[in-house]
C-alpha cells in the first residue's frame, strides 16, 4: 500500500502498555521506524520515537516523563518524520531545552533551515585532517595535551574536581587566540547539570563576554532523563549548521556525559536489552561514536567542530565503560586528579593518562616552536620518573635517595607548582608555556635529557 | 532469482525480520525497501527470515519489502581496488561522497569498483590454450607498483576458444571465453567472491620469511612472519594505531590492505592524506600505489562493520592469489567483536561470557586462519599476513576478546599502558609479548642478517628480565645499594629500551630501520655490556665503568648513524674498545703503584 499524502495521518486513541519511559500500541499501520510521535493528552503535548516495529505493534520511547500517562485519554499521531530542529543563524545567543525548544522567551526560530537531530556520519574522503592548535593558554594543555581546532578532546573528571572551571577558562581564552578566519561560537549541551552549574557557566559566558555567541540546550539534573538522549543530538546538529553552512568555528562543551550514558543505561533497561559492562547497553560504544565523530573539519568549508565533552569518572574509575569507551573514540583525553588538586594545584590535569592524539600533527617547527615536541616528550617522560621515585622514597625516606633522585623530586615539586599551577584567571601564551617548560626542566641535569635533539638543549637548556 | 520477495514485520535498528522467506538462502545478500538498503539474511526460521542491514534503517516500515538478490554477500574483484577507500562492504568513499555529498545518506544502492573505466590490457593466452582455476589469462598495471594479474576464476576451467587483442578495455568487455564440453565461460576483468568464504588455495606451505616492518622491538624480538598472525592489544593511548600505521607504512609486504574498523574518521583521513606523500623505502613510489583502505569509522552503521573485515580479507586474498604477499591490518578487532555483540544481542541470542555471543572464538579463528603462507592455484608462493588490534575494555587482557585472540594468533604485542604514559613509543611489554615463529623463522635469520642474531636478541632479552627482577628489589631499597656488576645491568637495560627499543615514528632516519643497522646496533650494545662487565670484574667502580660520553653516543646511535650507513659503528665499536682499553690501562698504572 502506498501513502497518499499528508491527510492519510492517523491518530490512534488507545495504548496497550505503558511502561517507564516506553509506550506500547498495536493496530498501527504506516509507522516508520525511527519516526516522532506526538502524544497529546489533557495536559499537553509530549513527544517521543519509534523504536522497535513488530507487524502492527510499535514501541514508542517517550522523551518526557509518561507519569500522568493513560492509556485511554491519549491521542498519538505518527508525524512520518524524524525529530528535526529549526536552524538558522539566529541561535547564537538563544537558549533551548534538552529537545530544541526555546525557553528563554524568545520565541521559535523561524526562516531557517530544519535539520534531522540524528546527523548522518560524515564521509572521512569528506574530511579534512585538524592541523591547527587553539590556544587555550593553560600550560598543560598547550605544552603538553595540545587541542587541535576540530579534534573531540573530552575532561575526564571526578565529582567535586574543578571540570566547570576549567571547561570556562578554555572558553574564556580559546577565542581570543582565533581573530584572524572565521567567526567563533560555542555549542553548549548540559545534561543532568545541576542548576548552580549551570549558572557558574551563564555568568562566566557572560564575564567573558562571549554570550551572544552561545547557543545553550539546557536539561537540568531535574528536568526528565529521556530527554537527555537527544540535548547531545540538537546540540551537535546545531554545531554543525553553523560549522559547516555557516562558516564558523564551533567549540561544543557537552557536559555532563556521565548523566547521558546513565539516561540511556536507564532507557535499555526499561527496553529490556541485554546488558553489556555495568549494566550499560551493549550499543553504548556505536551510540557515543554517534556524538563524537561529529567532531571534525570539512574540505568544503572553512568552519570546524571541536568538542569538549565533560565526564564525571564513577568513583573516579578511569576503566568504568564510560571514560573507558570515550577514550577509545575521542582523540586523546584530559585527566583530571584528585590527588594533585588536594595539593591545591589548578587546573589539577595528571599529566600521564592526559594525551592529545592530534597534537603530533600541530605542534613542532612551523606550528609552535621547534622544541615542543621534544619538550613535551621529556617532560612526560620525567614527571613519570618521579612516580617512580616518590614510590621510593616512601620506602626509604627521602635522605636516602641518590642525588639524581632528589633532583627528581625537586622537578616534579616545581613542575607541579610552577608549570602545571595557574589561575584560573592567567592566560599564558605558548612562548611563555614553553620556557616554562624549560624553567623546570633544567633543574634536572642535562644528561638526564635523552628525549630531546641535543641542538634543542643547547639553545634552551637553562645552565647554572 | 530476483523475483522473491519478502515483507517486513519486525524492526530493531539494523535488526529486521521479513515474512514470506522461506524461498531466500542463508547469507543471501538482499535489498531492503525501494531505497535498495542492502542487507544480509542471517537466520530463516519457517517462513520469518531476520536480515541484517548495513546502512541506516531510519525511516523503515512494516509491510515494505525485501528482494532476494540470489547471491550471497560478495565483492567485485578486479583492476581499480588498489589506492581506493572503500566503506565496509565494498562500495568506494568517493563514489558515495558524490552521491550524497559530505555526509553518508542510505539508499546508495550496490556500488563497488568502477566497472566503466577503462585499462589496458594484455591478454597472455592463446586459443587454444586449456586454463584451469587460477590461472593467469592476462593483466593490467594498475598502479606503478602493482600488476594486477587477471586469473581464471576459481571453479572455472576450460580451453581458450576466444580472446580480445591486447588494448584499452572496459571492465565489462569479455577478454577470454573458455569452453568445457558444452559449457562456455565469459572472462571479464573482474569476478565475484563471496566475503564470508576463503578462496580456494593448491597448498598450505610452512612459514619461513619475517614480515620486515622496520620496527626495532617487533623485527628483532618479536617478528611476525609473512602469512602469519598477530594481535597488538592494548588500552585506550597506548598507540595501537600508531603501532598499525608504523606496520602499514613500512613493512615489506607487496600490498596493504587497511580495515579501519569501527575507529575514527580522522584516521582514516590521517591515511588519506599521509600516505600519498609517504615513499615506500624499496620501491621509491608513494605508499597509495599498494595501499587499499576500508573504512567503517565508529559512527557507521554498525552491521557493516561486522562485514568489513570479511570484506579486507577477501580482497587480500584476491591478491595473494596473483602471487604477492599481503598484510591486512584490522584495527580494531574488538568494535567487530562488539557489532558481533549487538546484533547478537538484538538477536535476544542468549549471551556468553560478558554478553559476547558463544561463537565469538569461533568466528575469531575462522577470520584469523585465512591467513597463511601458501601456494596459491597457479602455484605460486603467496601469504596474506593479518595483523589485528585488540582494544580490551579498561586496558584488561583477561576480557573474552583478547583472550580468545591470544588463542588464534602466534605473535602477541601486548601494549602497557605504564611505557605509554612515560611516553615509551612504541609501548610493547617486552615481558609480556611473545612471538610463536621464533624457531621458523631462525633460519632465515641466519642466512639474511647474520648468524648470531638471535643470539644477541636473547642476551638482550635477558638482560631486560634481570633489569624486571632487579627493580623489584631496587624499588624496596634504592639503586645505590646493589653491587656494581647488577647496577651495570640496570644500566645496559636502559641503554637497550631507550637506545634500542624506544622508536621515534616522527624522525625520518629512525622511522623505519633495516634489518642490517638492527644487527649493528645490538652489537653494539653488546661490545658495550661486555667491555663494561669485564671492567666491573676488574674492580673498577661503576661510575668509572658508565662514561656519560660513551653511553649517550651508544643510546643516540638511532638518530646519529643514518640508515645507508658507512663505517660509522666501525668507528663507534673502536670508540668504545679504546675507552676500555684506557680505563684498564690507568687502573693498572694505579693498582701497580699502590
Amino acid at each position: 500500500m502506498l501513502m497518499k499524502g499528508d491527510n492519510m495521518i492517523k491518530e490512534y486513541t488507545q495504548l496497550d502498555k505503558i511502561e517507564g519511559p516506553l509506550i506500547i500500541l498495536s493496530g498501527v499501520e504506516n509507522v516508520s521506524y525511527d519516526e516522532i510521535v506526538e502524544i497529546r493528552t489533557k495536559s499537553g503535548v509530549k513527544h517521543g520515537k519509534v523504536v522497535q516495529l513488530y507487524k502492527d505493534k510499535a514501541i514508542v520511547q517517550v522523551f518526557e516523563p509518561t507519569s500522568g500517562l493513560s492509556v485511554k485519554d491519549v491521542s498519538v499521531k505518527f508525524t512520518g518524520n524524524p525529530l528535526t530542529i529549526s536552524l538558522s543563524k539566529d541561535i547564537l545567543g538563544r537558549v533551548f531545552n534538552g529537545i530544541g525548544e526555546p525557553i528563554d522567551g524568545g520565541g521559535n526560530v523561524f526562516g531557517g533551515v530544519k535539520r534531522d537531530v540524528n546527523g548522518r556520519p560524515m564521509n572521512p574522503v569528506a574530511r579534512e585532517y585538524p592541523r591547527n592548535f587553539i590556544q587555550t593558554g593553560i600550560s598543560a594543555i598547550d605544552c603538553l595535551t595540545t587541542l587541535i581546532r576540530g579534534q573531540k578532546l573530552p575532561v575526564f573528571s571526578g565529582n567535586g574536581l574543578p571540570h566547570n572551571e576549567l571547561a570556562a577558562q578554555i572558553v574564556k581564552q580559546a577565542k581570543i587566540s582565533d581573530e584572524e578566519n572565521g567567526e567563533f561560537a560555542i555549542v553548549f549541551a548540559a545534561m543532568g547539570l545541576k542548576h548552580d552549574d549551570a549558572q557558574f557557566f551563564l555568568k562566566s559566558f557572560e564575564e567573558s563576554g562571549v554570550l551572544q555567541r552561545v547557543v545553550m540546550f539546557l536539561n537540568l539534573a531535574d528536568d526528565p532523563v529521556v530527554e537527555r538522549i537527544i540535548t547531545p543530538r540538537c546540540a551537535l546538529t546545531a554545531a554543525e549548521y553553523l560549522a559547516f553552512e555557516e562558516n564558523m568555528h564551533i567549540l561544543v562543551i557537552m557536559t555532563d556525559m556521565t548523566s547521558y550514558c546513565e539516561a540511556l543505561r536507564e532507557i535499555s533497561s526499561a527496553k529490556e536489552e541485554v546488558p553489556g559492562r555495568k549494566g550499560y547497553p551493549g550499543y553504548l560504544y556505536s551510540d557515543l561514536a554517534s556524538l563524537y565523530e561529529r567532531a571534525g573539519m570539512m574540505k568544503t568549508s572553512k568552519g570546524s567542530i571541536t568538542q569538549i565533552p565533560i565526564l564525571t569518572m564513577p568513583n573516579d574509575d578511569i576503566t568504568n565503560p564510560i571514560p573507558d569507551l570515550t577514550g577509545y573514540i575521542t582523540e586523546g583525553q584530559i585527566v583530571l586528579s584528585r590527588d594533585i588538586y588536594q595539593r591545591n594545584v589548578y587546573p589539577p590535569i595528571n599529566i600521564l593518562p592526559s594525551l592529545s592524539r592530534l597534537a603530533k600533527d600541530g605542534i613542532g617547527e612551523g606550528y609552535t616552536r621547534e622544541d615542543h615536541p621534544g619538550l613535551a616528550n621529556q617532560i612526560f617522560a620525567a614527571y613519570s620518573k618521579v612516580q617512580e621515585v616518590k614510590a621510593l622514597s616512601q620506602v626509604i625516606g627521602e635522605d636516602e635517595l641518590s642525588d639524581i633522585d632528589k633532583k627528581y623530586l625537586q622537578f616534579g615539586k616545581a613542575f607541579e607548582y610552577e608549570f602545571l599551577n595557574q589561575s584560573f584567571d592567567e592566560n599564558r601564551s605558548m612562548e611563555e608555556t614553553l620556557d616554562l617548560g624549560w624553567k623546570v626542566l633544567s633543574i634536572l641535569p642535562e644528561s638526564e635529557l635523552d628525549r630531546i635533539d641535543s641542538k634543542l638543549i643547547e639553545k634552551y637548556y637553562r645552565r647554572g | 532469482m530476483g523475483d522473491k520477495t519478502g515483507v517486513i514485520i519486525y524492526i530493531n535498528g539494523p535488526v529486521i525480520k521479513a515474512d514470506n522467506m522461506q524461498d531466500f538462502r542463508m547469507r543471501e545478500m538482499v535489498t531492503v525497501s525501494d531505497k535498495k538498503l542492502i542487507g544480509e539474511v542471517i537466520s530463516i526460521d519457517g517462513s520469518i527470515g531476520t536480515i541484517q542491514v548495513y546502512e541506516e534503517t531510519s525511516g523503515l516500515k512494516v509491510g515494505q519489502k525485501v528482494y532476494g538478490t540470489g547471491k550471497p554477500l560478495s565483492l567485485k574483484l578486479g583492476p581499480g581496488i588498489i589506492g581506493n577507500i572503500f566503506d565496509g562492504i565494498e562500495r568506494p568513499l568517493n563514489y558515495i561522497y558524490k552521491k550524497s555529498g559530505n555526509f553518508i545518506g542510505e539508499g546508495i544502492g550496490l556500488a563497488s569498483i568502477d566497472l566503466s573505466h577503462i585499462w589496458k590490457t594484455d591478454i597472455s593466452v592463446n586459443i587454444g590454450d586449456e586454463l584451469k582455476e587460477g590461472d593467469v589469462f592476462g593483466a593490467v598495471q594498475e598502479t606503478p607498483l602493482i600488476k594486477h594479474y587477471l586469473m581464471v576464476p576459481p571453479g572455472i576451467s576450460g580451453k581458450v576458444i576466444f580472446k580480445v587483442d591486447n588494448g584499452n578495455y572496459n571492465m565489462e568487455e569479455v577478454l577470454v571465453k573458455l569452453e568445457k564440453g558444452n559449457a562456455s565461460f565469459e572472462l571479464k576483468m573482474y569476478q565475484e567472491w563471496p566475503i564470508r568464504t576463503p578462496r580456494p588455495i593448491k597448498q598450505r606451505l610452512p612459514i619461513q620469511k619475517p614480515l620486515i616492518t622496520g620496527q626495532r622491538v617487533i623485527d628483532t624480538f618479536f617478528p611476525i612472519a609473512k602469512g602469519g598472525t598477530a594481535a597488538i592489544p592494548g588500552g585506550f593511548g597506548t598507540g595501537k594505531t600508531m603501532t598499525q600505521h608504523q606496520i602499514a607504512k613500512w613493512s615489506d609486504a607487496d600490498i596493504i590492505v587497511y580495515v579501519g574498523c569501527g575507529e575514527r574518521g580522522n584516521e582514516m583521513t590521517e591515511v588519506l592524506e599521509d600516505f600519498p606523500k609517504l615513499i615506500d623505502p624499496v620501491s621509491g613510489l608513494s605508499l597509495m600505489n599498494r595501499t587499499i583502505l576500508i573504512a567503517n569509522t565508529s559512527n557507521m552503521p554498525v552491521a557493516a562493520r561486522e562485514a568489513s573485515i570479511y570484506t579486507g580479507v577477501t580482497i587480500a586474498e584476491y591478491f595473494r592469489d596473483m602471487g604477492y604477499n599481503v598484510a591486512v591490518m584490522a584495527d580494531s578487532t574488538s568494535r567487530w567483536a562488539e557489532a558481533l555483540r549487538e546484533i547478537s544481542g538484538r538477536l535476544e541470542e542468549m549471551p556468553a561470557e560478558e554478553g559476547y555471543p558463544a561463537y565469538l572464538p569461533s568466528r575469531l579463528a575462522e577470520f584469523y586462519e585465512r591467513a597463511g603462507y601458501v601456494k596459491t592455484l597457479c602455484d605460486k608462493e603467496a601469504s596474506v599476513t593479518i595483523i589485528g588490534a585488540v582494544s580490551p575494555a579498561g586496558g584488561d587482557f583477561s576480557e573474552p576478546v583478547t583472550q580468545n585472540t591470544k588463542r588464534f594468533v602466534n605473535v602477541f604485542l601486548g601494549l602497557d599502558r605504564k611505557l605509554a604514559y612515560a611516553r615509551h613509543y612504541p609501548a610493547i611489554n617486552w615481558l609480556s609479548s611473545y612471538s610463536g615463529y621464533l624457531t621458523s623463522l631462525e633460519e632465515w635469520y641466519k642466512d639474511n642478517v647474520a648468524e648470531d642474531m638471535m643470539e644477541l636478541r636473547g642476551e638482550m632479552l635477558s638482560i631486560l628480565q634481570e633489569e624486571s627482577d632487579l627493580l623489584e628489589v631496587v624499588k624496596l631499597v634504592g639503586e645505590d645499594v646493589l653491587p656494581d656488576d647488577q647496577r651495570l645491568t640496570l644500566e645496559i637495560a636502559k641503554v637497550i629500551k631507550i637506545g634500542y627499543l624506544q622508536q621515534n615514528a616522527f624522525h625520518k632516519e629512525d622511522t623505519y630501520v633495516p634489518l642490517n643497522k638492527q644487527y649493528e646496533m645490538l652489537k653494539i650494545i653488546d661490545l658495550l655490556y661486555k667491555e663494561s662487565k669485564e671492567a666491573i670484574k676488574e674492580g673498577i667502580p661503576i661510575s668509572k665503568v658508565k662514561s656519560p660520553e660513551i653511553y649517550e653516543k651508544v643510546v643516540k646511535m638511532k638518530y646519529t648513524i643514518p640508515n645507508e650507513y658507512k663505517n660509522e659503528f666501525d668507528d663507534l665499536s673502536n670508540e668504545i674498545k679504546s675507552y676500555f682499553e684506557g680505563l684498564m690501562h690507568t687502573y693498572d698504572m694505579n693498582a701497580y703503584e699502590r
